[in-house]
């Protein structure tokens, strides 16, 4: 598996992973089928709700409104979360957010935590940090945990391991858990997790989890799992830390009455998620913190084009959507945050170190289509391309291509050279086109070239008349 | 200035201009096929619903359910003792061992077969989530359409935590293949008491 990527550290661009993801041909089909049997699910769950567009107007509607009102509801939130006896942190950075989670596992003198699913904590690289500092963290949902045993990061914000096979996941577990090899039933497999993680969940006495919304009016927070894995670390523990981005707050309880409509349906196709707990106050004896987390959302907030992406509740629907997501897997996007939403994101935190991946697309405008908060993904990812070029962010070769397309699109006479020129390559020479210097040759065989261009065969066809 | 004051100063100053709530616009649609629906809609997602004209009803298929030797706590007066009359231990983690959690549900959604609990109900947040078997009982009168109506009801709810549970614990994680029993209870069994 991919060893070559450390999450953090990129080695390589979009093209190269993808290209290396793309060498097993049945298991790159694999992985696009399973995807897209869950986009299949999203359409079904979606179509059993004749408001379903309506729902998602209302949902992006209060989203720009929260975007627009984030100073009131934030400090809103933070009175009415202090109020409810939960203590209330701010991050800048995720340097700052690392530092905060790790002050207070210190202050409790605690060596083991148990997490459950973040993309915050992600985003931030919380596990190498504290693991640096000699904190044992058990990431607990059963995909995370299944690509932490395996040195990876997860490769879909909803299905960390869905480029995994049962066979290695059976593997896997036999060299960590101590199951016998050559059993790959998933049934058996889970049960093995289910042991090994509960013996965690019984010691662990600090737990982490995210957030999926949390409502200023109330000053509560709410995760969403199937598992039950926020639950089981958080209840059995002396202290909960919640991590959230600055943009998961909704105004009012109420409001989750849409969003909760919308997650689970456009996320795996499910109804809602088996577990949607609303934690409000701790537990008698428990000590809850929020760390409400900036890293470069305040900054975006100010770009008018891209502010958008802030809307985004992570259900993952624009990954299962995706062509090229499905065909290049979630690693190649070398981010926390894979497909087009991750495309769009990564490049406002590190514009140099993900110019690639706004070019990761084929601009088809599924994800947009998907979207439950109808985040403008695709306009989004050409914009970022106009941005990067401007900011010299692309290669030479890209960048002399597409100018000297553009000199070819916008000279008829030229147009019409080129095309008869590039017929009679690829019908002679079609070396030329067809050799591994071409990046467009390597996946995918070129076209059989017509035996004229559309202005031929219109005047010829138009004089018979 | 601090991280606090600094975020703030830029969400401030980069937000855009205000741009209004929309009008939910809803109407409560809760009606007679609701409980129907409830009950497709947990089975669907793995649980069992089932009808009970009254506590004897459910008491007897309790018994025939689960075995008289297993740990069962029930939050439910009517449905026997706790066995720890809500004395409930120091140590959340004693709670292990609890093969059959049996609690009182507020009400149902039948868009998505989930019943809100809140912590009242629960003795110790974590009981239903921690036992082998969770049983719920709700009125059969407490079952709304659709999540918006669920929230209505929960307009002034105090409560200081509390879950919409839907279906047993479960995982898809390996291969997409649905496992019952991720790390919660394996099964959750519905009743909807007429009385």
């Amino acid at each position: 598996m991919s060893e070559e990527i450390i999450s953090g550290s990129r080695v390589s661009d979009h093209a190269t992973l993808a290209e290396t993801f793309n060498k097993d041909e049945p298991r790159v089909n694999w992985h696009d089928e399973t995807l897209w049997f869950i986009r299949k699910k999203r359409d079904k769950a979606a179509w059993q709700i004749p408001e379903w567009e309506q729902l998602r107007e209302v949902a992006s509607q209060i989203k720009n409104n929260v975007l627009s009102n984030l100073h009131s509801y934030l400090l809103e939130f933070e009175k009415n979360a202090r109020n409810n006896g939960v203590h209330v942190h701010w991050a800048a950075d995720a340097e700052e957010h690392n530092r905060i989670v790790h002050d207070i596992i210190q202050k409790a003198r605690i060596k083991n935590v148990v997490k459950s699913k973040s993309m915050l904590t992600e985003e931030c690289h919380l596990n190498e940090y504290l693991h640096a500092k000699g904190i044992d963290v058990i990431d607990t949902d059963l995909g995370e945990r299944i690509v932490q045993l395996a040195g990876e990061p997860p490769s879909h914000i909803v299905l960390p391991c869905i480029h995994w096979k049962k066979e290695e996941i059976g593997e896997l577990f036999s060299q960590h858990l101590g199951t016998p090899e050559g059993n790959n039933d998933p049934q058996f497999l889970t049960t093995a997790a289910r042991l090994h993680l509960r013996q965690h969940f019984m010691t662990s006495r600090l737990a982490i989890t995210g957030v999926n919304f949390a409502v200023a009016e109330t000053g509560e927070v709410v995760v969403c799992t199937n598992e039950g894995n926020a639950d089981l670390g958080v209840q059995l523990a002396d202290v909960h830390i919640a991590c959230m981005g600055i943009e998961k707050i909704i105004p009012k309880r109420k409001h989750l009455g849409i969003f909760l409509r919308l997650l689970a349906r456009s996320a795996t196709g499910q109804p809602i998620t088996t577990y949607s707990s609303h934690f409000r106050r701790p537990r008698k004896g428990q000590v809850m913190h929020i760390v409400l987390v900036d890293n470069g959302r305040s900054e975006r907030l100010g770009n008018a084009d891209f502010r958008n992406a802030l809307k985004c509740i992570r259900c993952g629907a624009c990954m299962n959507t995706c062509p090229v997501y499905r065909r290049s897997g979630g690693h190649s996007y070398h981010y926390a945050i894979a497909g087009p939403i991750g495309a769009i994101l990564a490049p406002g935190l590190d514009m140099k170190k993900h110019a690639d991946l706004p070019f990761a697309s084929t601009l088809c405008g599924s994800c947009s289509n998907v979207c439950p908060v109808k985040i403008d993904i695709h306009d989004q990812l050409y914009k970022w391309r106009q941005v990067l070029t401007q900011n010299g962010h692309v290669g030479t070769m890209k960048k002399a291509s597409m100018e000297g397309m553009a000199k070819i699109l916008s000279t008829p006479s030229l147009y019409a050279t080129a095309g008869r020129a590039f017929r009679w390559i690829l019908d002679n020479l079609p070396i030329i086109v067809n050799n591994r210097f071409n990046p467009w040759y390597r996946q995918r065989e070129m076209p059989e070239p017509p035996k004229k261009s559309f202005n031929k065969w219109y005047s010829e066809n138009r004089k018979q008349k | 200035m601090n991280s606090r004051e600094k975020i703030l100063e830029r969400v401030q100053k980069n937000q855009p201009p205000l741009s209004g709530l929309p009008d939910l616009n809803h109407e409560r649609s809760g009606s007679s096929q609701s409980i129907q629906k409830f009950v497709r809609s947990l089975g669907n997602i793995g649980g069992t619903a089932i009808d009970a004209m009254s506590w004897n009803e459910i008491e007897s298929i309790l018994r025939e359910r689960f075995p008289s030797t297993a740990r069962r706590i029930s939050l439910i007066p009517q449905l026997g003792s706790s066995g720890i009359n809500g004395d409930f231990e120091k140590d959340p983690r004693t709670l292990e061992n609890v093969s059959v959690s049996i609690l009182a549900g507020h009400f149902a959604v039948a868009e998505n077969g989930a019943v809100w609990v809140n912590e009242e109900n629960m003795g110790d947040r974590v009981l239903p989530f921690i036992c082998e078997h969770l049983v719920l009982v709700v009125n059969a009168s407490a079952v709304v359409e659709s999540m918006q109506d669920a929230y209505e009801l929960l307009d002034s709810s105090d409560h200081s935590f509390g879950t919409f549970i839907a279906g047993p614990s479960k995982t898809a994680d390996i291969e997409q293949s649905l496992v019952l029993g991720a790390h919660g209870p394996k099964t959750l069994s519905v009743f909807l008491l007429h009385a």
